[in-house]
């Protein structure tokens, strides 16, 4: 009985709150902005409207550009099963689960990159090769993050990581500089500002928003919703490193990734979108960052 | 019975290789030789696996005239993984090629091409079953002949003729280190024989020497970074069934003889492991990016290999790390990791360069930007070519990821481990290092795949292209079958290293050190996310059924009439991803901007210049330089050279009488 409930209240945290941290973000923006905002739930909404539209799909496509949502909705998904949202860990967890985790996001993203040359479209590709080049260097930053996360807590799964972390006593201010380049490399991944601003019209300037481009109907649906799962995955990441007891609980993991989602909504609010050339810069920083903070782990720990 | 069925399969290949050769028609060569070699390699790849999974160690030694005494050949744990990675790459490589030579219009006969291919896989199979420093360098030079004359194959081609130049360079070079090597190693152990040299392994600066000799000698085989130069001349150079047979398996062999070397100097020091880390953190680096750069396919293809040869060295480092500090776990996953990677990259990358053999079948061009939209006219290549590109990026559920796991495992375990701090940062910075490659060759990829098979055509050529069929599509199948199933059954995939890399780490490690819960686990994921792909699609398809699906052009922003031109290219695809790398390379860049309302032309092209192989080929041309003297004794006409040989002899009857 235990263990329905601890499931039911599993699944329906990993299925049901992504598009809420959407509607948070949003309502942010427009609260700090001084307007009044679409609705809490307005990215439910959206997704369902997009489920009961038909599609087109352009006479280039292929099955590539078909294929592509429901891979990326799949893999993020089983990325969303290997965290330890409750009491006793993961549904799914092993030794070195942690890498598993970020290649499946690699999968979702390597297949949208696909569907997006699919089109044949210049402005496609231009977001596709946007893409590729800024999420290698998050790749990197976020190794850097995981493995001084395993360094600093000797485990190897991200289960019995954030478990230890929690156990942890004192103050560890290199898990706060890793705090804050997982916090970017949530932006970078998610296509927030400043490295992608979701909410602008000027295709240019886009790199995720103009990948999508060709996307209609359930697809676009799919789409969508993948992107709010993404959001939930990475901001569980940093509620586990910022507060690791919190996602011993299924509540505080909600209430947790809602406070990184006002937070990326005063982001936004706050700051411009950086100029393309910039982003390499912000990202190449944080990869810095998330260096400073392994060497001080592996300085910390001393040699024997 | 193993040792019967493989002595079957290497007589058969022989066999074969004669008939094919005394064969004057091309088809009926082909067909002889196409059966013998699938036909050995099949029984070869069944044999090796058995012994693998259940197997003795076995040496064979026969009498030989002096000085040699005595030649040996033998079984063991290492030479059955390899003869299993020779055997499986090596019978789909003889199957395509069949298709291929067929398919092609060929000026020279086929029978050689052919016997050249089974000698090849004979001598690498030879290769790995010596015993003896005898056996292995005739087989090593007989395995670097069969494939010089394979990459000159086209010799009309004066490229082709360069590229084998190149390659007959490197290679020479590569053979006197091994003359270096083992002739320290013979006078050291006092024999010839590999049990000799396991037997008394030397230590400090002459372990130290040959550890590096090694390294050098079989790194120019493994085409190491910065001694790869000759890689990306030679495989292009050659037909596709051979590109695939050489970037599969015959690099390999200098990761072979490095391992096997390593059995023979005792236990490693940590410098060393520190040292093949350091040497494959940059190959597998400089390869994608290399590889980004590029605008041939086959070119492109090949560069990847230096970036995956890197990666199996990333995965020796932390085995040696793992030896060095004598933690068994850290060896098993480190070695295992490199030793799967081996399998691994032969099926991905044999595939991937079979898959662009029939692209340029088809189309006539080496060149990625002039193809486009070939998936909707070659269906099955381009679907065989995404899973390829999907393993060789690292990307769950495909054997790729499988190894470079065990790769990472090796890392964090060291990572967590009470070591010095020396090995704990190295161990460490493979993991940013193996997830920026990682990133960067999903990049690469995601360019082939778009640019080549995605969009629409943009050349005639490749618009008129079509399927290729029969044997060449059954060998791309096959490939890609065995990357899934290394993916989705890692488990079971592992039972294949498990013995070899035991047999590496030396101490026995617990089986848990497999990670077969990890493993297990990982079947389960692929499990559920094929379920819910499945799932999705039934869903989609439900919902689309009552409604209206149209068919349009692709919206390009209000722009009316699209042309295949405006479509984003390999280079302007790559640009953004090369550009904070390019202070590495001394990168030639030509653009002309965009000027103007209305601008007439705009260009941007890149070409990088790898600096540490600029500095291999410097200071190899200033070291030879000086040599080139002696040519002054070559003048020509014959009574110099007679003149010559009475002084020599008159100079050796001084030499006699004065001793």
């Amino acid at each position: 009985m235990k263990l329905a409930i601890d499931t039911a209240a599993y699944a329906s945290l990993l299925l049901g709150l992504p598009p809420l941290l959407l509607g948070i973000i949003a309502r942010v923006k427009a609260f700090v902005g001084g307007r009044s905002g679409p609705p809490l739930l307005q990215p439910y909404r959206d997704v369902l409207r997009l489920l009961r539209k038909g599609a087109v799909y352009s006479r280039t496509t292929t099955w590539v550009f078909r294929a592509a949502p429901v891979v990326a909705l799949a893999a993020t998904l089983a990325a969303g099963c290997l965290l330890p949202l409750r009491a006793g860990g993961a549904p799914l967890a092993f030794e070195g689960d942690l890498v598993l985790f970020a290649y499946l996001l690699g999968l979702g993203r390597f297949l949208t990159m696909c569907a997006a040359l699919d089109t044949g479209s210049s402005f496609e590709g231009m977001g596709a090769s946007r893409e590729a080049a800024f999420s290698a260097l998050a790749e990197a930053a976020l190794f850097l993050v995981l493995v001084t996360l395993v360094v600093a807590t000797r485990q190897l799964s991200l289960s019995t990581i954030f478990t230890a972390l929690a156990g942890a006593s004192g103050a560890n201010p290199a898990l706060w500089l890793a705090a804050a380049a997982l916090a970017a490399v949530l932006l970078a991944e998610n296509a927030r500002i400043p490295i992608d601003d979701p909410a602008t019209h000027l295709e240019l300037t886009m790199i995720h928003e103009v990948m999508v481009l060709d996307h209609c109907g359930p697809d676009l649906a799919l789409i969508e919703y993948a992107g709010a799962l993404k959001l939930f995955v990475t901001s569980v990441l940093v509620v586990g490193v910022v507060s690791p007891a919190a996602l011993g609980h299924p509540v505080a993991v909600a209430i947790g990734t809602m406070v990184v989602a006002v937070a990326t909504g005063l982001v936004e609010s706050t700051m411009a979108r950086l100029r393309l050339p910039r982003v390499k810069q912000f990202l190449i920083g944080s990869t810095a960052l998330a260096a400073v903070a392994l060497a001080a782990e592996l300085l910390v720990r001393g040699p024997a | 019975m193993t040792v019967i069925t493989l002595a079957a399969a290497l007589a058969l290949l022989l066999a074969g290789a004669v008939g094919a050769a005394g064969i004057r028609s091309s088809p009926a060569a082909l067909r002889l030789g196409a059966v013998t070699g699938v036909v050995a390699c099949t029984l070869g790849l069944g044999a090796s696996a058995v012994w693998l999974l259940d197997g003795t160690e076995i040496t064979w030694r026969m009498a030989w005239s002096p000085p040699i005494n005595e030649l040996s050949i033998g079984i063991d744990a290492l030479s059955a993984f390899f003869l299993l990675c020779i055997f499986g790459v090596g019978g789909l490589a003889m199957l395509y090629a069949a298709g291929y030579f067929a398919a092609g219009e060929h000026e020279r006969a086929l029978g050689p091409a052919i016997a050249w291919l089974q000698i090849l896989i004979t001598a690498m199979a030879v290769v790995v079953l010596a015993r003896d420093v005898i056996v292995f360098l005739v087989a090593w030079e007989a395995m670097f002949l069969s494939s010089y004359f394979l990459v000159t194959f086209e010799a009309h081609d004066e490229r082709v003729r360069a590229a084998g130049f190149t390659y007959l360079v490197a290679s020479h070079i590569s053979v006197v280190l091994l003359f270096g090597l083992f002739g320290l190693l013979v006078r050291h152990a006092g024999g010839v024989q590999f049990a000799a040299f396991a037997a008394a392994p030397p230590v400090g600066p002459v372990a130290a020497v040959c550890f590096v000799v090694a390294l050098a000698g079989f790194g120019i085989k493994a085409g190491l970074w910065p001694l790869h130069g000759w890689l990306p001349e030679a495989h292009p150079a050659a037909p596709s069934p051979v590109s695939a047979l050489m970037s599969g398996v015959m690099i390999k062999m200098g990761i072979y003889g490095l391992l096997r070397t390593l059995t023979f100097l005792g236990p490693p020091p940590i410098a060393w492991g520190i040292a093949v880390l350091a040497l494959g953190g940059v190959s597998a680096l400089a390869g994608v990016l290399l590889a980004l750069a590029q605008h041939e396919l086959k070119r492109l293809l090949a560069y990847h290999s230096v970036e995956n040869i890197g990666i199996i060295a990333l995965g020796i480092g932390i085995g040696l790390l793992g030896k060095a500090t004598h933690a068994p776990a850290v060896a098993v996953a480190g070695f295992g990791g490199a030793l799967l990677h081996t399998l691994n990259h032969g099926l991905f990358k044999g595939l991937l360069f079979q898959a662009a053999g029939a692209v340029l079948h088809t189309t006539g061009s080496r060149d990625i930007d002039v193809q486009g939209g070939l998936l909707r006219r070659m269906p099955a290549t381009g679907a065989l070519f995404l899973i390829g590109a999907i393993a060789i990026s690292g990307l769950p559920p495909l054997n790729g990821f499988v190894s470079e796991w065990l790769i990472y495992v090796g890392a964090f375990r060291q990572a967590v481990l009470t070591a010095p701090r020396e090995v704990a940062t190295a161990a460490v910075m493979v993991v940013p290092l193996l997830a920026l490659v990682g990133g960067l060759a999903a990049a690469c990829f995601a360019k082939v795949v778009g640019v080549v098979f995605l969009g629409e055509p943009r050349s005639p050529q490749s618009a008129e292209a079509h399927e290729v069929a029969g044997p060449m599509r059954i060998s791309m199948v096959l490939g890609a079958a065995a990357c899934v199933v290394i993916g989705v059954a890692p488990l079971a995939a592992l039972q294949l290293v498990v013995g070899p890399a035991t047999f590496l780490a030396g101490a026995g490690a617990p089986p848990a050190a497999f990670a077969p819960a990890a493993l297990r686990t990982m079947s389960l994921i692929a499990l559920l996310l094929g379920a819910s792909i499945a799932v999705l699609i039934l869903g989609r398809r439900l919902l689309l059924r009552r409604r209206e699906v149209r068919a349009a052009i692709t919206w390009d922003c209000g722009y009316v009439t699209p042309t295949p031109r405006m479509q984003y290219t390999a280079a302007s695809f790559a640009e953004p991803v090369l550009d904070p790398f390019l202070p590495l390379f001394h990168a030639c860049t030509h653009r002309t901007p965009v000027e103007g309302l209305f601008p007439r032309r705009a260009a941007y092209n890149v070409h990088l210049e790898d600096p540490g192989e600029a500095a291999v080929r410097w200071t190899l041309a200033t070291a030879i330089a000086p040599l080139t003297r002696v040519r002054a004794l070559q003048r020509g006409p014959v009574q110099l050279y007679l003149l010559y040989v009475l002084v020599t002899l008159l100079l050796l009857l001084v030499w006699q009488v004065r001793t």
